[in-house]
């Protein structure tokens, strides 16, 4: 952990603003915040334990909790909301058996939401990863879950 | 890569042999990779394309791009085919090698062109389609002719002239007053007059000074940002470099949202090319100006789109806003005077400086000169990005443009400005699309949103909506942003769930104005647009979920009711089958099913999958 973590701050050469650059490539690298890393971060670039805190549970792009193995993002934004996307959560609550934030017991999905990803015209709109699923409906949410289950 | 420019003369110089490179003349095809075009499998398309070309080994007789958004979303994925700006709509991995054997042979495929929805007549050409027709791209445009991640591609179709011109023949305040000549107000959604927001900046003290791209798009359900950043970051990064040699600054940043990935890409890339070819850096093109760029990613708040919140995050501190008594312009980052402006904005300066105030201010109305990009989307046939001319009629873009509302449903609002903005009912269908118009009927042009909306969308769900998020995005720094929109989205809640009381309207235009008046920054103040425009137009839908508790668009789960139409079901059982709560029944071929209300949760399933119209809401 310990020389992932410097070596995303020589990265950024040390510059205390780019602190939630950081802290995003710490979470890309670990798929969450690990406490440890924060620990790190505050004493190497000698920035106050609050401060980096008071970031890292400021944006919500951060997460303190570890997440599952993919993470499904579903797109709550305007455009996707007056085509039906809380629905589309809702549904894709009841299949995976968890509320919106959390992950699943098998550490297999987590569920999250956000608000627009770019692509409104293909609303309503889910995201696996790296995978962008369009024009989703209730029904498309079963096989688009299936290709991810192990 | 070519190797560093070092004037304006080498600028030329290379421009010349890069368009006139042996490619001229060959056939092209430009294929949309942009966000919105992924959704539909533009990757796996253009991975079959570069797989085609090489197998066949075509390389020396067509040129193959992958290009940023072409705007039209709707039908991606899309392709170009030049010569003869032939449209290819939703093309899949099967369509790739007969449209490289017909582009060979200069002939088309009729079974990808668009279609018109009427008439079912072809059409062949992207300028002769009703989408991009009425539209005029002097922005957007160029997204089709280059691909984004190549500053060949931009410097060839003449990037980076703008620059030149600027650097070699205009003084600082020469520049800055053509910008104000041009009439070119802000893209972020304010409207404030780019040019006097340069000249207080550079006359502001201060050694330091910076310039910043607003790129952090927040308004969620708009994406104009994105596709400009994503698909010509250069022209972004051309505009800020004039800027800053205009203001004084010679460090600059983007602020670029999180949730865009594609765009955080394309920008690095670009700024490390034009790094590589000395176009920021030291003594830029020999002019002796120095300038460089940082890329900082947001975190996924909406208040950092204001100035104080983003500059307090760009500085690695939370995004909070501060009270402005004094202006960004006068200290801002670090304390220093900083000119932040948006994505549009900035893209905006080349084509103003290439051609000139007076081209600019032609464009558009008085007052509101050149265009502004729109991200159109919900329930219109064609969404996607639209480049219009400042001042044409809402109705235009709906329906000329956007081809009218989908699946013959009627059309009830148009949403503009995003969380800060409102809603426009039918009757003002015929306003002007410019910053007072929008402003005086209570929405705002914010930062290019434009949701439409149908006969199936709930006005006061909407509102709620809005609050919903916005009570989320408030920092909580001040108490009447924090508590006011808390309390009236309590207020919307209890009404959409059949449990509000007479004088709810009141208290929420109560509520409203304190807000306006003593919110620390726009996110509050802002804030009651959503409500009041609603509260003012579909007074009548509120009546009905407050008196009668009934949602006359059948979307506030509390006040409906699922049930089967006997004569219309002929039974089929698809809606047995996908209900998620086995609340239908299948009573036998040709018997209608038997829905249990006592089970059913309203998720909508049955409704969506039949085809017959027999799910009833009411
Ligand atoms: C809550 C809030 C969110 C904002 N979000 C954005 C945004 O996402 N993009 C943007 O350009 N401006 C946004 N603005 C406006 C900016 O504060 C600022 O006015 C703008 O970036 C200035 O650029 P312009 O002069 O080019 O319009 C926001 C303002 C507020 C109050
Ligand atoms: S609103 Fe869902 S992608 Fe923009
Ligand atoms: S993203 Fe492909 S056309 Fe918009």
């Amino acid at each position: 952990m310990k020389d992932k973590v410097t070596a995303i701050i020589k990265k950024y050469d040390n510059d205390k603003s780019q602190l939630v650059s950081i802290l995003q490539d710490v979470q890309a690298e670990y798929n969450y915040l690990p406490r440890a890393a924060l620990d790190k971060l505050s004493k190497k670039m000698d920035i106050p334990q609050s401060q980096v805190y008071s970031l890292a549970t400021f944006f919500r792009a951060f997460s303190l909790k570890e997440r599952g193995k993919h993470i499904v993002n579903v797109c709550l934004g305007t455009a996707c909301h007056v085509r039906g996307g809380e629905l589309i959560l809702e549904s894709l609550e009841r299949q995976l058996d968890i509320q919106r934030g959390n992950t699943t017991k098998d550490n297999n999905f987590t569920l999250e939401t956000v608000n627009c990803m770019g692509c409104c015209a293909t609303g309503p709109v889910v995201k696996i990863n790296d995978e962008y699923f369009g024009h989703m409906t209730n029904d498309k949410v079963e096989p688009m879950i299936k290709k991810y289950s192990k | 890569m070519p190797s560093k420019i070092k004037s304006s003369r080498d600028l030329e110089k290379l421009q010349q042999a890069l368009s006139k490179k042996p490619d001229t003349g060959k056939p092209r095809i430009s294929v949309c990779n942009g966000t919105a075009c992924r959704p539909y499998g533009s990757n796996p398309v253009v991975d079959a394309f570069k797989l085609e070309i090489e197998k066949r080994a075509l390389d020396n007789q067509l040129e193959f791009k992958v290009t940023g958004c072409h705007g039209f979303c709707e039908r991606g994925p899309i392709a170009i085919i030049e010569p003869g700006n032939i449209f290819y709509q939703k093309i899949k991995v099967e369509d790739v090698a007969e449209i490289i054997e017909k582009t060979l042979k200069k002939e088309t495929i009729g079974r990808l062109l668009y279609k018109d929805p009427g008439t079912n007549l072809e059409t062949v050409k992207q300028d002769d389609l009703p989408f991009y027709r009425n539209q005029k791209r002097i922005i957007l445009g160029n997204n089709t002719r280059i691909d984004p991640t190549s500053i060949e591609d931009y410097i060839a179709i003449g990037g980076y002239s703008a620059l030149a011109k600027a650097l070699s023949t205009m003084q600082p305040e020469q520049i800055i007053d053509v910008v104000k000549q041009s009439g070119l107000r802000g893209r972020g959604g304010g409207g404030f007059l780019t040019g006097s927001k340069w000249e207080t900046c550079r006359n502001a003290h201060g050694d330091v000074k910076y310039v910043i791209v607003n790129a952090d798009e927040g308004d969620p359900g708009a994406y104009a940002n994105e596709g400009l950043l994503t698909g010509n970051p250069h022209s972004v990064l051309e505009g800020l470099i004039i800027g800053a040699f205009a203001i004084g600054s010679h460090q600059g940043y983007i602020y670029v949202r999180n949730e865009y990935p594609l765009a955080l890409k394309n920008v690095t890339t670009a700024m490390q090319q034009a790094e590589k070819l000395g176009l920021l850096g030291k003594n830029i093109l020999g002019s002796g100006f120095d300038f460089s760029v940082r890329v900082n990613r947001g975190g996924g708040a909406f208040v950092c789109g204001e100035s104080t919140a983003l500059m307090a995050s760009l500085e690695g501190k939370t995004g909070e806003p501060r009270a402005k008594y004094v202006h960004t312009v006068e200290k801002g980052l670090w304390d220093s005077p900083s000119d932040l402006n948006n994505v549009e904005t900035w893209a905006n300066i080349p084509q103003i400086i290439n051609n000139g105030a007076a081209w600019f201010s032609s464009i558009g109305t008085k007052g509101n000169t050149g265009t502004k990009i729109f991200s159109l989307t919900g329930k219109v046939n064609n969404t996607g990005l639209v480049e219009i001319p400042m001042g044409i009629k809402l109705r235009e873009i709906i329906f000329d443009i956007g081809g009218g509302i989908r699946g013959g449903k009627k059309f009830k609002a148009v949403q503009t400005g995003g969380p800060s903005g409102g809603c426009l009912p039918e009757k003002l269908i015929d306003l002007s699309v410019d910053f007072d118009e929008l402003t005086k009927a209570g929405a705002m042009m914010g930062s290019g949103g434009m949701i439409v909306m149908d006969e199936d969308n709930c006005m006061v769900d909407v509102a709620r909506y809005f609050l919903t998020f916005l009570e989320e995005e408030s920092c909580g720094k001040c108490v009447p942003c924090r508590e006011g929109i808390k309390r009236m989205r309590q207020i919307l809640n209890d009404i959409t769930e059949g449990k509000g009381r007479e004088g709810d309207l009141d208290l929420l235009k109560e509520l409203s104005s304190h807000l306006k008046d003593s919110s620390l920054c726009a996110l509050g103040g802002s804030a009651p647009n959503p409500v009041l425009t609603t509260i003012k137009y579909f007074s009548e839908e509120y009546e009905a979920h407050i008196k009668q508790k009934k949602c006359p668009a059948g979307v506030c789960k509390m006040l409906i009711q699922f049930s089967i139409i006997d004569e219309k079901c002929p039974g089929c059982g698809m809606c047995v089958k996908v209900c998620p709560s086995n609340a239908i029944t299948d009573m036998g071929k040709k018997k209608p099913v038997v829905l249990d209300q006592s089970k059913c949760i309203k998720c909508r399933t049955c409704y969506d999958i039949c085809r017959m119209g027999a799910v009833k809401i009411e």
